[in-house]
């Protein structure tokens, strides 16, 4: 791979990213199965960078699961969309920056759906204005936040107490990135470096430390789909389409992979367990599988905040081996002892893919 | 009586060509090429279709037309140009100055940049060229080998690079990429006899004599596969051979085929010569940025500004037979439009 090349290609796609003032609006995936993924990042923000970030705490689903399902007509969804907007106006802000992948190709749709019909974005101002009252503004400026880490990964390398390097032998970490579907397949200028070799995570790696891994299956979907896999009966095709992924990714022995989107790693590392399972087959190291983060569990590790409280408990692989690999401190004893030190109880072992609890 | 002077812009074939013309009627001609040879892209090739002449021979022969009786200046663009009293100044970039009483455009195409086509993988995996690059590599003589020095054992030739595709912006058909990548595929058959060659097309399209014979031999003497398909995706695998995902369109089912060399069938598009001397020149250019004639059934050698004859590719792809005979016909309009021909009168209104 010639990476010259795509460097060339990258500056074709360098999008304006606003530099503070945001209005950061939650994923519904993150929350729930990458609980610390928010928080850190709110916590970079706020803390290390001292940026405005403020989130209304009547925002709601962007609806977007139930969109790409067909539950939830277009209409309907453009309307919550502009609730969205219209709390995001309310507070003064012009800057959006929604936390789900799919919450950003979602609004990416809606506002060039509306820029290309006036007439539905008149119709839907007043939908929402007989639903809520409410009136809102256009954001000035749609970043995903994985932009924003992107934007700021020089000035949180510079205070990063880690690197992605093996503590041990000195050598880079070979790290996988993996870019949800929405974030740049659908408008590619929307996206830093474009559809096909974004550059938004590979940036990060790239200045902290890490070894970008390009194998061919990497720019293959990680199976989420969420109309199939709503649909329990289907979602064999899901997991046929992660293991595709990691068959390929396989040889190059990655240490880590790191994504932006909630959906893609909640499959990539749970789906591991499930490929597991089904076909007694496992990937990485020892039985143990290959950890698979965010770029905002990344980012808390690099800074030196707590692994407990960025939430990587909750991973399916353990992440333990790879915490070990770049000399990060941590506690074993404390990994499921909650707030105020509550004993939160240890999860079921698996059959077959080992862990370490 | 002084000799007209014409200038013709464009030292590839069809300027050669119209510049030969030119003079052998009387005409007194400046050919200006931007670059230091003569012969355009047809100096890269090697082999033509369909009988497999060499390009060489048609450079030399368009050559004897224009050594010692054309003034040639190589290094020439032209960055200034203005029309007073029905004559022609244009200043070069070489310093010199020419006067002319009529100009003939023969700027010629650009070959489509195959990295704009981002997963295809060209200038990012080693084995990936374009058609351009394989008759490089076949001009220079040497044993074809993979990035890593090895004999390729799969070879996939993808059709429509660059053409009749939307998302680029040139819908239009580049006409001599299909007769090319079978060219190709047998030269490449007849350098490496045990290689697997796999042809990725939209359509086939053999128009013109012996081109239908060259496929059909292509199938059933060399062996050659053809799948009906786009290509979705090229990436590279560790050991440098490229994975491709496309569609076997008429077995209705995705397909995935590991090869060690893609070769690119890049399209024809309007030059960048072109276009920055139809700005100065106020012609006028078509949705696909080719120059517009005339008319497209009778008046192709004429654009839009009287004593503006145009030839060649910088009106839309054409094979090398019909460059030349279109360059001859552009040559012969100017002629007759300088001796104040009525037949050219007529034919311009």
């Amino acid at each position: 791979m010639n990476s010259e090349a795509k460097k060339t290609i990258w500056k074709n796609y360098q999008k304006e990213i606003a530099d503070d003032n945001y209005f950061y609006l939650r994923s519904c995936v993150r929350q729930n199965f990458f609980p610390g993924a928010e928080p850190t990042f709110l916590r970079i923000m706020k803390e290390e960078l001292q940026k405005d970030i403020y989130e209304d705490p009547g925002h709601t689903t962007c609806t977007g699961i139930g969109y790409h399902t067909d539950i939830v007509p277009f209409e309907t969804t453009m309307t919550i969309v502009a609730r969205q907007f219209a709390l995001m106006t309310s507070h003064g802000y012009k800057n959006l920056v929604p936390s789900c992948i799919t919450s950003f190709g979602l609004y990416s749709e809606v506002i060039d759906t509306w820029n290309h019909h006036p007439e539905i974005l008149k119709r839907i101002r007043q939908n929402l204005k007989k639903a809520t009252g409410r009136e809102f503004e256009i954001p000035k400026n749609l970043a995903h936040s994985s932009d924003i880490i992107y934007k700021f990964r020089k000035e949180i390398a510079a205070k990063a107490k880690y690197k992605l390097i093996n503590s041990n032998t000195g050598e880079p970490l070979k790290v996988v990135e993996h870019i949800g579907c929405h974030y740049s397949k659908m408008f590619p200028s929307k996206g830093v470096g474009g559809a096909e070799y974004p550059y938004v995570l590979v940036g990060m790696i790239e200045s902290w430390g890490g070894e970008l891994i390009d194998y061919p299956e990497r720019r293959h979907c990680c199976g989420f789909g969420f109309r199939q896999y709503l649909v329990q009966a289907n979602r064999g095709f899901t997991f046929a389409c992660t293991k595709k992924k990691f068959e390929s990714m396989e040889p190059y022995k990655p240490d880590m992979i790191i994504t932006n989107c909630p959906g893609c790693p909640m499959f990539l590392d749970k789906g591991q367990y499930a490929i597991s399972e089904l076909e007694g087959k496992t990937y990485g190291q020892d039985g143990m599988g290959i950890p698979v983060f965010t770029f905002e569990e990344v980012a808390g590790l690099i800074m030196g905040y707590d692994p407990w409280d960025i939430g990587l408990q909750v991973h399916q692989i353990s992440v333990e081996p790879l915490l070990n690999k770049m000399g990060i401190n941590y506690d074993p004893e404390k990994k499921y002892l909650g707030i105020n030190g509550k004993y939160l109880g240890k999860p079921v072992s698996p059959n077959v893919l080992k862990t370490c609890c | 009586m002084p000799k007209k002077k014409i200038a013709v812009i464009g030292g590839g074939i069809a300027g050669m060509e119209a510049a030969g013309q030119l003079a052998a009627m009387g005409l007194e001609v400046s050919l200006l090429e931007k670059g230091n040879i003569l012969g355009g892209h047809v100096a890269n090739w090697h082999h033509l279709f369909p009988d497999g002449k060499l390009a060489k021979e048609i450079i030399a022969q368009l050559k004897s037309g224009v050594q010692d009786k054309v003034d040639i200046h190589f290094g020439a663009e032209v960055y200034k140009l203005q029309k007073s009293n029905n004559y022609f100044t244009l200043n070069l970039t070489d310093g010199q100055n020419i006067e002319a009483d009529a100009i003939l455009v023969a700027t010629g195409f650009d070959l489509f940049d195959a990295s704009k086509k981002e997963e295809y993988g060209y200038s990012i995996y080693d084995n990936v060229l374009t058609s351009a690059d394989l008759e490089e590599k076949f001009n220079s003589g040497k044993v074809l080998k993979t990035s890593n020095g090895a004999i390729p054992h799969k070879i996939a030739f993808i059709h429509c690079v660059g053409s009749r595709d939307e998302k680029v912006g040139n819908t239009y058909c580049s006409k001599v990429c299909c007769i090319t990548a079978v060219k190709q595929a047998i030269e490449v058959k007849k350098i490496i006899p045990e290689v697997e060659v796999y042809c990725f097309y939209m359509d086939l399209r053999f128009f013109d004599r012996y081109f239908e014979d060259t496929y059909f031999e292509a199938q059933t003497k060399y062996g050659i596969q053809f799948i009906r398909g786009r290509l979705s995706e090229a990436s590279e695998d560790m050991n440098g051979a490229i994975i491709l995902k496309a569609e076997d369109t008429l077995i209705g089912k995705p397909l995935k085929l590991t090869v060690d060399m893609v070769v690119l069938m890049v399209g024809k598009v309007s030059s960048t010569g072109t276009q920055e001397l139809s700005k100065r020149l106020s012609i006028q250019l078509d949705e696909d940025r080719f120059i517009k004639t005339l008319d497209s059934h009778t008046l192709f050698n004429f654009s839009n500004k009287e004593g503006i004859f145009v030839a060649g590719t910088c009106t839309g792809p054409k094979t090398i037979t019909e460059t030349i005979a279109d360059a001859r016909s552009a040559a012969m309009q100017a002629a007759s439009y300088l001796r104040n021909n009525s037949f050219s009168e007529n034919n311009s209104k």
